[in-house]
């Protein structure tokens, strides 16, 4: 494990430790430790995997076998802001289609994929449970609803870095 | 006791919320401080009315008034106006609440709710779910206190069977019996699990359910641990419900200060605690056998039954699982008898079903009906309609394991067995309305497209069958479709379906070859004729300006970014069909109707 990286996040580490010391000796401790790692990193760079599997005892393997299994975990680093199009049949019978066309117009990046400057990820999402506003589009915690693609852009500059 | 002349219920579902319903709550905290109404006026933040269409939604008690809509700016009139001098701001009412001449109906005379029985949601927008004593209130752990109290393990369990509860998370499997398979299995420890991982794409039941009556999930959860002899339980939620996690945490904690759970839960030597788990996105772990590998901390791959979770579950100990709505249903079940709630339902679908009412729909929400109620029913009278005076196409229920209902089963009286019948099936609760504006074969590839996303991979069948017949539509959608892909889907489809390993394979070309049933036409259009009528499929739509209406304004060429329309003016225009990329500028432009898509 590169040295520099324990360093440089110090305190980090030591938030994780602590949250390993709290599920160790539960069943089943490693998706909790996993969802804990992730909010405190914002992704589960190699380093992280392999912290966790030495100090559970369990081979890195096994993480990297869970981390990639599920969508919610990253092991690439996130953009600023988040933009969820919420892509649930609901939403999806109403255009969301089109508001997801316009949105990887605007800012250049493919479902999945982050700006070069970090700004944005943009992610297709599921029922945001807000069905009633369909078309949704989430940003962060904000929740844009009943949109049209003409919407994307002014809502989308609220955004961009200055 | 304080006593408030007026309670405020503001709703704080995941609908409202994103309309805006947490700035309400605020300016109402500050109106109400600002007059001196504090002490008058108490303010609750509910879960789901249902109606979140119309959010966010505001009803004031005593008189029922049902506010819709609301904003901050609207909050200062309410106050002055409705709490303060006793007059209610009749144009901020839900249209459909009012009669003719102003006076409020009461909300079961309003269209929405008129038809429904709220069984699983009776306490969603009624109590603050952050509040136990609320729950308490409404009868809330009374029926845990009589199991523990009245009767033994067996007796609850006869009680649930003898109700004819059907599980509410897909399949249908009659509750009481899985119970007393649980029972009967031999182990010196048992888990209790809650399956909150709700995966159909676009519904949400069981969130609301979470967000507005946490209690009675852990309340039939600790019954639960009780008939089958289990002292610990998990709700296994998705993480992407930070609204639901956030109110079971606070409803867990609070069970456990009021002792109701823990150990020697009412003075009895029974003992039962609970656990949350989170998912991470990956929609094959609301399979049970998928689930519980998740909650182990595996890779939620399933794996083939028998053995059922039953005798070997989590950590290889007998398992109970069941889904967030099942359990909503158990402590009314206990509290009024198994004959009550054999009385409503259907012959052999008992009790209500929760539906999320989506897609091209008046009044999208959250519905609670008895089985038997019919599509018709739910669509023109609880839903309000299409909009717009569109046509209605289809009704989608069961999610990416379900099909597509056509209007001549709009009579059908919904349960588990005739929407088996007719090439759907019940699923978890999603209802989406679909009208003339939508293509089937769009439909089914979106389907299709979910589930080659969430396929675990591990059994061929599931991954390289699936991905084949989304080529296929893929093609056809593109306007590549060859004669005999109907048939090769329809091959497909079978043999998937019979040699998938879990319930996600196995039912993933039900979207595929339900529309082909009921709408083989419109894929036949799209492979003969390139054409599709609904106007969704990009590669097959042609804008074209009709010559008759066309008065040579061109308004349409001034707007067209690729200048492939010609034409003199005060002469009719036409478009170079190469050139135009079907961007449908033009469209809008056009003050003649002249130019249609098609
Ligand atoms: C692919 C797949 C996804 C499923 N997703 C869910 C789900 O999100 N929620 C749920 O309760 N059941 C889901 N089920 C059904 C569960 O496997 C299980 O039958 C159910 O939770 C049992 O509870 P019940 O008997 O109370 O319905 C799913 C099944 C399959 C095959
Ligand atoms: S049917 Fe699909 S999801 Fe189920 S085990 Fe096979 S590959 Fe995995
Ligand atoms: S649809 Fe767009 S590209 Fe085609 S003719 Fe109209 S404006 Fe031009
Ligand atoms: S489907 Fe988009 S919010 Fe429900
Ligand atoms: S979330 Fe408020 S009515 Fe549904």
């Amino acid at each position: 494990m590169s040295a520099s990286i324990l360093q440089e996040n110090k305190e980090k580490f030591a938030e994780l430790q602590n949250t390993i010391d709290e599920f160790k000796d539960q069943e089943g401790p490693l998706m909790p430790i996993l969802h804990k790692a992730q909010e405190i990193f914002g992704h589960l760079p190699i380093e992280v995997q392999e912290y966790i599997a030495k100090a559970l005892d369990i081979p890195i393997t096994d993480i990297y076998g869970v981390a990639t299994f599920y969508s919610q975990f990253t092991l690439q680093p996130k953009g600023k802001y988040s933009i969820g199009v919420c892509m649930g049949t609901a939403c999806y019978v109403k255009g969301s289609q089109a508001i997801l066309d316009e949105l990887i117009k605007e800012i250049g990046v493919q479902p999945g994929g982050t700006t070069e400057d970090f700004n944005f990820t943009l992610e297709a999402t599921r029922c945001l449970g807000a069905c009633g506003l369909a078309p949704v589009i989430m940003i962060n915690d904000d929740v844009y609803g009943r949109l049209v693609p003409s919407d994307i852009k002014e809502i989308v500059n609220k955004y961009r870095s200055k | 006791m304080e006593f408030f002349r007026s309670h405020v219920l503001i709703c704080g579902g995941t609908g409202c919320h994103s309309s805006g319903s947490a700035d309400v709550m605020e300016t109402f905290k500050t109106e109400l401080a600002k007059n001196n109404l504090e002490n008058e006026i108490k303010l609750v933040q509910t879960g789901c009315f249902g109606l979140c269409e119309v959010g966010p939604v505001v009803i004031v008690y005593p008189e029922g008034a049902f506010y819709s809509r609301i904003t901050s700016d609207d909050v200062p009139r309410i106050v002055s106006e409705h709490l303060l001098k006793g007059r209610i701001v009749t144009d901020l009412l839900y249209h459909d609440s009012i009669h003719e001449d102003e006076i409020i109906k009461s909300l079961n005379e309003v269209g929405f709710y008129k038809k429904q029985e709220r069984l699983a949601l009776r306490n969603c927008g009624v109590i603050d779910p952050e509040r136990i004593e609320e729950y308490i209130a409404f009868d809330g752990y009374k029926a845990l206190g009589k199991a523990l109290l009245e009767m033994t393990p067996e007796q609850t369990i006869d009680v649930i069977k003898a109700s004819g509860l059907r599980g509410r998370g897909g399949a249908g499997f009659p509750t009481g019996l899985k119970w007393e398979f649980t029972a009967k299995a031999q182990g010196d420890k048992k888990y209790v699990c809650c399956n909150a991982d709700e995966g159909d794409p676009g519904a949400f039941m069981d969130r609301s359910v979470l967000e507005g009556d946490p209690h009675s999930v852990l309340e039939a959860m600790t019954i639960a641990g009780y008939a089958v002899g289990s002292d610990q339980g998990y709700i296994y939620v998705r993480a992407e419900y930070p609204i639901a996690v956030n109110r079971l945490t606070i409803a867990i904690g609070q069970a456990r200060e009021s002792g109701l759970l823990g150990k020697n839960i009412f003075g009895t030597d029974f003992s039962f605690d609970i656990e949350l788990r989170l998912g991470a996105g990956a929609f094959v772990c609301g399979e049970e056998t998928a689930l519980i590998a998740s909650i182990e901390g595996k890779r939620g791959e399933p794996r083939p039954r028998p053995p059922f979770p039953a005798v070997k579950g989590v950590f290889g100990k007998p398992t109970l699982l069941n889904n967030v709505e099942t359990y909503a249903n158990i402590p009314q079940i206990i509290l009024n008898g198994p004959e009550w709630f054999r009385s409503i339902g259907t012959e052999k679908s008992k009790g209500t079903k929760v539906f999320a009412l989506g897609g091209k729909i008046n009044n999208t929400g959250l519905v609670e009906v008895p089985m038997g109620t019919t599509l018709r029913e739910i669509i023109y009278e609880i839903g309000g309609g299409i909009p717009k005076g569109k046509k209605f196409k289809a009704a989608q229920t069961g999610g990416p394991s379900g099909g597509c209902i056509p209007a001549d089963h709009l009579d059908t009286p919904i349960d588990y067995d005739s929407l088996a019948q007719i090439g759907s099936m019940m699923g978890s609760g999603g209802l989406i309305v679909m009208d003339q504006d939508n293509c089937m074969v769009d439909i089914a590839r979106f389907f299709l497209d979910f589930t080659v996303d969430e396929s675990c991979g591990k059994c061929p069948p599931c991954r390289i069958g699936t991905k084949r017949m989304l080529e296929i539509l893929d093609r056809i959608t593109k306007g590549q479709g060859e004669e005999g892909d109907i048939e090769k889907l329809e091959e497909l489809g079978k043999n998937i379906k019979s040699s998938a390993l879990c319930g996600l394979g196995q039912t993933a070309p039900n979207p595929v070859l339900s529309t082909i049933h009921y709408f083989r036409d419109e894929y036949e259009a799209h492979i003969r004729d390139k054409k599709c009528t609904a106007g969704v499929c990009q590669a097959l739509l042609q804008i074209t300006i009709l010559p008759e209406p066309c008065r040579g304004c061109g308004l349409c060429k001034k707007a067209c970014p690729v200048d492939a329309i010609s034409g003199e003016r005060k002469s009719p225009h036409t478009i170079d069909q190469s050139k135009c990329i079907k961007c449908g500028a033009c469209l809008e432009k056009c003050p003649f109707k002249a130019i249609v898509k098609g």
